[in-house]
């Protein structure tokens, strides 16, 4: 197919979310609070990671530029990636984690339902391949919630504290702009403003269950898809591309 | 924190028609999150197509100090090993 201006970036997007979140999960590994939970983290991280593998290839491919996943992972500087804000965020402690896999989930799986209908063949079969991952991200990630939520006094205090602190960042997730608008008028990208009723309706149910309030909602940050990342994506960068960059002929 | 947790046992089916076998244990606060951390502990090579996860301590076991009056009367009763029945070739696990 001819190329597609827009479908290079879109697929960065997709792909640059996957991978932030994953290397940011890796970073409990040694860390979390129990073995079982630190594996369970990690694997979450490497189902990420290995979307992200997949998507940025097709970008890579699509560019048409002999740029493959690697190249695009390691040798793209934090102006250039495409990552929306909630991702890059630090881990805090377990409770803000969740909050985070559970949000980012939860919009990531709607959103492979509807691109697993893709106009790009090759997006939908990735799509196919990813949905059903991060199907069990969002039962694993909302079963915590629930957890830490109708837990102890202090488990439902950090939990509030965790979804308070990214409700800022869930806005942008459902952003559509006109890259992603002409994609979706093709049938190739999913309209995010559609998805959003089923994000609400979900969300709702399992802070119900876990008998948490509404995030409290403070003013929205974004600007990730267009470069204008906060100041931890380049720190998280630097320690993610430092091996490359400074072996480039290392092989492992 | 996991040592709050009670420790379960996992038991993993391979695949239809096999028995659960025994592969280890977890720690975990409730029946839920057991089968959850025995997903993402031993289940993450395909290894099996069911779990069972029991809490240790509702496990009951011989006593290796009577393994002896136990076990030992077996050790002569080869007889018992039904050797002599032939095994069709379709009869696959045993």
């Amino acid at each position: 197919m001819a190329a597609n201006p827009h479908l290079f970036d879109y697929l960065l997007r997709l792909g640059d979310d996957g991978l932030i979140l994953g290397q940011r999960l890796t970073e409990w590994c040694g860390h979390a609070p129990a073995l079982e939970v630190d594996l369970g983290l990690a694997n979450l991280g490497l189902d990420l990671i290995g979307q992200a593998t997949l998507l940025l290839g097709l970008a890579g491919e699509v560019e048409g530029k002999g740029r493959d996943a690697d190249r695009l992972a390691f040798h793209r500087d934090v102006l250039a990636y495409r990552n929306c804000l909630l991702v890059e965020q630090p881990n805090g402690d377990f409770a803000q984690t969740i909050a985070r896999q559970f949000l980012f989930s939860t919009a990531r799986h709607a959103l492979l339902e509807g691109l697993t209908a893709s106009a790009e063949p090759r997006l939908a079969e990735i799509a196919a391949k990813a949905v059903k991952e991060v199907r069990y991200h969002v039962d694993l990630a909302a079963d915590w919630v629930i957890r830490l939520g109708d837990g102890t006094g202090e488990s439902r205090r950090r939990m509030i504290e965790g979804l308070d602190w990214f409700w800022r960042f869930v806005d942008e997730m459902f952003d559509m702009d006109p890259v992603e608008q002409a994609l979706a008028a093709e049938g190739i990208a999913v309209d995010r403003t559609a998805l959003r009723p089923g994000f609400d309706a979900k969300v709702n149910a399992v802070l119900t269950e876990a008998t948490l309030p509404a995030p409290v909602y403070p003013r929205a940050v974004r600007g990730g898809r267009i470069g204008h990342h906060t100041e931890h994506l380049g720190h998280l960068l630097a320690t993610m591309q430092f091996l490359p960059r400074t072996y480039p002929e290392a092989v492992w | 924190m996991s040592k709050d947790w009670p420790l379960w046992e996992v038991f993993i089916r391979a695949r239809g028609g096999l028995s659960h076998k025994h592969v280890g244990s977890v720690h975990a606060p409730d029946a839920g999150l057991a089968i959850r951390h025995a997903r993402d502990t031993y289940t993450r090579r395909l290894e099996g197509v069911s779990i069972w996860a029991v809490r240790s301590t509702d496990i009951v076991a011989s006593d290796p100090a009577q393994a002896g009056p136990l076990f030992e009367p077996a050790e002569t009763k080869v007889y018992r090993h039904p050797t002599f029945y032939d095994i069709p070739p379709q009869v696959k696990h045993i």
